[in-house]
């Protein structure tokens, strides 16, 4: 078996509108590239079996579980990681959903939850409470027992479709 | 308490208890958290750990020489290079040992065998392969009812004196009444069943980084632990380091469940691998690694007997309960209770005798066992009661919840000493079941269920009304290896009137920081947004035994409202010679004392604050400044309880349970934020239908861990759970000075019984009387056929 894995590899992607370029190696996942590469560590890593979903992040819009990419995959994308999602106008309708429906406790879900949430009212911008739980039933989460997390996106979804309708009258 | 309006502060929070949003949230919606795998350390090196693929073997020879040889590893540590420190073994929290890397034998799969510390974590994964050890085979034990079989193989054999894979025998109760009982009832249930084992599975797995500054000698111990200055004293103990020059810093901390308690073989590694370096050395586990070898949960084999008369007035209860506790006893509960809380057995009823037996043994698996929000094994006592009543019900012919009305305790009844020596504060049993039977619309859901019957569909209701006994507790009877189980406050009052609190204990996610604010505001009238709450650093935190066990608001809560009162007292004389009267005179109002009879004349807590730094002169032997510290000791656990309803479907073609609905009533005295503690009543039910239906560790023949990934050990997603129905009633505590109850374990304990006693109650048309969890669509499928599978193991004895 050969332990040579050292053959570096040189990473550029777009992430959270900013421009960045690494080398690792080629063997390097996309989480660890992120949190250790690109130094942002609200990208959480829990399960390694794509099973958790704490690591999901948005890559060309798609929400994907970064510990089942490799980072050379991602060269030439465009990442949106929780750090991305707050802009100067504030917070995104999803945070402020999480905050005030209480849909986190020890947070470490949170990141990955989000970001699955943000690319289901991307797709679906009116869900029921069960196309949210389908939605949503590739992360896990130990604390919240889901149902504030239900409420949240409600929350969300209900925010951004006001703002939607706001901006089109 | 809460039916006092309660003032908002300008920032529209609460003064007091109510709804509030967390403080905490503000960074963790931003991605801001700081777990321990976010701790970054110049110079930091990175560790793996080699594990057993056995349960159980010798081991001839390990060869780390290719390992060593790697560029770019740094070291490889063994058991033998521990040996010659002393560190091979270390002491468990139950009196016990427990390998930090395997010498002799290996005990369990994924038992700890060599530590890599190298450049980063790819290169201490390749290490790894490059290790060789020669294992000669044992044959385990994987069945705990065979442990103690004269031809079993002795596990610990590096015990002097152990001949077998006994651990302990405990009993509670009065044998003789309750076989006196038993010998004038009408009716005797038996019902044997098994508590599975199962994992709390934190989204965050344990870890460390451990940094010792070969200088001055301090060691500062980053660390995702529920009990940080437990922690520091054991490491004292074990490594014989001066506790002074011991630092223990928790970062945020992804979840715990209990998980996070004990010290685990990789920490005391990593501090070595710091002192054998020179260099920080971080080691957190993968998931693998947290599922087979870190604090599992449960494995108690329970045989119930309980006796009634014939028209359903229970008489007594007794439980033998075969409890497996993996290759170390390394359960971590209060000294004196080997079997944790179990003896609360007795549950939320009325009679006179009960009886338990309880023995620990070794098996070839993981250590733990008091775990996963259990409240030291409340959830298998509320399971076994919650369980065998139903059995008894079904005996009699009786309606589940009739028989639990007609059984519970009486509100007059409280303070109630239970045949098995526990003093219950306070309850209102009926109350509770009464308002869950009205949320579910009780009558009307048998109706639907017997027009269900009639068309062949599976429809089950389960109740479950429990007791639980948490805020662990009094020192007279409650030390972790002689560390008493009280907790210390620190409370500071600026000059300007914002505050810090100090806390020992330590959060997972409970939201402490927002908690413990709104108790200081509750008793000071300072809002909560000018207090600060501390926590997760030993060097700057007062000493105490950390969160679990629902014991946070119970006796740290205590100490914080105590501490607070004591800054109210102080700030009393203050406002007394500032307005030049007698203390007498005074009245507190919140947040402000007053002259009785003339409330003008007063002065805020936040001028007080200023004038405790001032140059007022104070009467004599009255220091300055507006501190104050408290220690609190309970005088007794506190009690919550709570009424539980869960209806399940049942598919009678593929034995798959869907919960359609759960009502929980829960009563944990005032609530302190509604929202948080709703918050964990949602999280602990989500565990118990996971308990239930889904999640448990088993092995096969050869003592292969097979519940190793999560996609092995399943965890609920939202679709397999409802959104939940939450009722409340409120009976203080009487002895607490809050009046508030614990309840982060409540759901947990509380709602797995009633699951299986819905799923039981569905398969009433095919003469069922129990099967054991989980009841994955296979063990329903089969249950249904007529033969219930052992969900702990994967093979036929």
């Amino acid at each position: 078996m050969s332990h040579d894995h050292h053959n570096m590899v040189s990473v550029s992607v777009t992430v959270n509108g900013e421009a960045r370029t690494e080398e690792c190696e080629a063997r390097m996942l996309l989480v660890h590239f992120i949190r250790e590469k690109l130094g942002l560590t609200g990208t959480h890593w829990g399960c390694d079996t794509s099973n958790c979903g704490v690591c999901v992040v948005s890559v060309d819009g798609q929400p994907v579980k970064s510990c089942t990419m490799l980072a050379a995959m991602a060269d030439g994308a465009e990442l949106t990681t929780v750090e991305g999602l707050e802009t100067a106008d504030g917070l995104h309708p999803i945070q402020q959903g999480f905050m005030e429906c209480h849909g986190l406790q020890c947070g470490f879900c949170t990141p990955g939850m989000m970001i699955a949430a943000k690319s289901l009212l991307e797709q679906n911008p009116n869900p029921t409470e069960h196309e949210i739980r389908d939605g949503l039933s590739g992360q896990l989460c130990r604390c919240t027992g889901y149902h504030n997390i239900v409420k949240a996106v409600q929350f969300a979804a209900e925010k951004m479709s006001a703002s939607q309708e706001g901006a089109s009258s | 308490m809460t039916d006092t309006a309660v003032p908002t502060s300008a920032a529209g929070n609460p003064i007091g208890f109510g709804r509030m949003l967390r403080k905490e949230d503000v960074r963790f919606v931003r991605g801001q958290g700081h777990y321990i795998d976010d701790v970054n350390l110049p110079g930091m090196l990175h560790a793996a750990i080699l594990r057993s693929p056995h349960a159980h073997a010798r081991i001839i020879s390990i060869d780390t020489s290719a390992a060593e040889a790697h560029p770019k590893v740094h070291a490889v540590i063994t058991g033998a290079v521990l040996e010659t420190l002393g560190l091979a073994w270390m002491p468990t929290m139950s009196y016990d040992t427990q390998a930090v890397l395997a010498t002799d034998k290996v005990r369990f799969h994924g038992q700890e065998v060599a530590f890599v510390i190298a450049d980063d974590r790819y290169a201490a994964r390749d290490a790894l392969e490059l290790i060789d050890v020669d294992y000669e085979v044992l044959d385990p034990v994987m069945d705990a009812k065979r442990a103690l079989d004269a031809d079993a193989p002795v596990i610990r054999d590096d015990k002097e004196g152990q001949t077998d894979n006994h651990i302990f025998d405990w009993e509670a109760g009065d044998a003789a009444d309750t076989d006196a009982a038993f010998a004038s009832a009408d009716v005797i249930v038996k019902q044997e069943m098994l508590y599975p084992r199962s994992h709390p599975a934190p989204m965050e797995t344990c870890g460390t980084v451990a940094d010792m500054n070969p200088l001055s000698g301090k060691l500062t111990l980053y660390s995702n632990t529920q009990a940080p200055h437990a922690h520091r004293t054991v490491y004292a103990m074990v490594a014989g380091l001066p506790e002074h020059l011991i630092q223990v810093i928790c970062p945020d901390i992804g979840g715990g469940f209990g998980n996070k308690v004990p010290i685990y073989p990789g920490y005391v590694c990593s501090i070595v691998g710091s002192i054998v370096t020179k260099r920080p050395v971080k080691w957190v586990e993968d998931r693998s690694e947290n599922l087979m070898s870190t604090g599992f949960a449960r494995d108690y084999h329970m045989k119930g007997e309980i006796a009634a008369t014939k028209d359903g007035k229970i008489l007594a209860l007794k439980v033998d309960v075969l409890a497996d506790h993996g290759a170390f006893n390394a359960t971590a509960q209060p000294t004196k209770y080997p079997a944790g809380f179990f003896h609360i057995f007795t549950g939320s009823y009325d009679y006179g005798a009960a009886h338990c037996k309880v023995s620990g043994v070794y098996t070839n698996k993981a250590p733990g066992g008091v775990a996963y929000a259990c409240s030291f094994r409340v959830t298998e006592a509320v399971y076994l009661v919650e369980r065998i009543v139903d059995c008894l019900a079904d005996e009699l012919g009786m309606d589940p919840a009739e028989l639990r009305m007609k059984n519970l305790l009486r509100p007059e009844q409280f303070p109630y000493t239970t045949p098995t020596g526990w003093e219950y504060d306070s309850g209102d049993y009926p109350r509770a079941l009464q308002l869950a039977m009205d949320i579910a619309g009780y009558d009307d859901l048998r109706k639907e269920q017997a027009e269900k019957r009639e068309r062949g569909e599976l429809m089950g209701i389960g109740i479950s009304f429990f007791t639980e006994g948490v805020g662990a507790g009094p020192r007279k009877h409650m030390d972790i290896l002689g560390l008493g189980m009280a907790d210390g406050c620190d409370l500071r009052i600026h000059p300007t009137g914002k505050a810090q609190i100090r806390l020992s204990v330590q959060s997972q996610g409970q939201g402490h920081e927002t908690t413990f604010a709104q108790i200081v505001a509750h008793e000071l009238g300072i809002p909560p947004e000018d207090i600060q709450v501390i926590n997760g650093d030993t060097d700057n935190t007062p000493v105490g035994l950390g969160t679990y066990g629902s014991r946070s608001t119970p006796v740290s809560g205590a100490a914080a409202a105590v501490v607070s009162q004591r800054v109210r007292e102080k700030a009393k004389i203050i406002a007394a010679t500032a307005l030049e009267c007698s203390v007498d005179d005074l009245e507190w109002e919140l947040g402000r004392w007053q002259v009785k009879g003339d409330p003008e004349q007063g002065k805020t807590i936040q001028e007080l604050a200023l004038l405790a730094h001032s140059n007022l002169e104070l009467p004599d032997g009255v220091e300055g400044h507006l501190d104050a510290q408290a220690v609190y000791n309970p005088p007794n656990l506190t009690y919550p309880f709570g009424a539980y309803i869960c209806v399940v479907d049942v598919d009678p073609g593929t034995g798959h349970v869907q919960v359609r609905r759960f009502i929980a009533v829960d009563d944990c005295g005032p609530r302190i934020n509604p929202m948080i503690v709703e918050g964990q009543v949602h999280g602990g039910l989500v565990d118990g239908i996971g308990m239930a239906l889904m999640e448990v560790i088993a092995f096969d023949k050869d003592g292969t861990n097979l519940g190793g990934s999560y996609m092995d050990y399943l965890l609920p997603t939202p679709m397999e759970v409802p959104s939940f129905e939450l009722g409340e009633t409120v009976t203080p505590s009487p002895h607490h000075p809050l009046g508030v109850k614990g309840v982060g374990e409540s759901a947990t304990v509380g709602s797995p019984a009633a699951v299986v006693n819905a799923v039981v109650d569905a398969l009433k048309p095919y003469n069922i009387r129990h099967a054991d969890m989980p009841l994955t669509p296979a063990q329903v499928w089969m249950t249904m056929q007529g033969k219930t599978l052992r969900t702990d193991l994967a093979f036929e004895d």
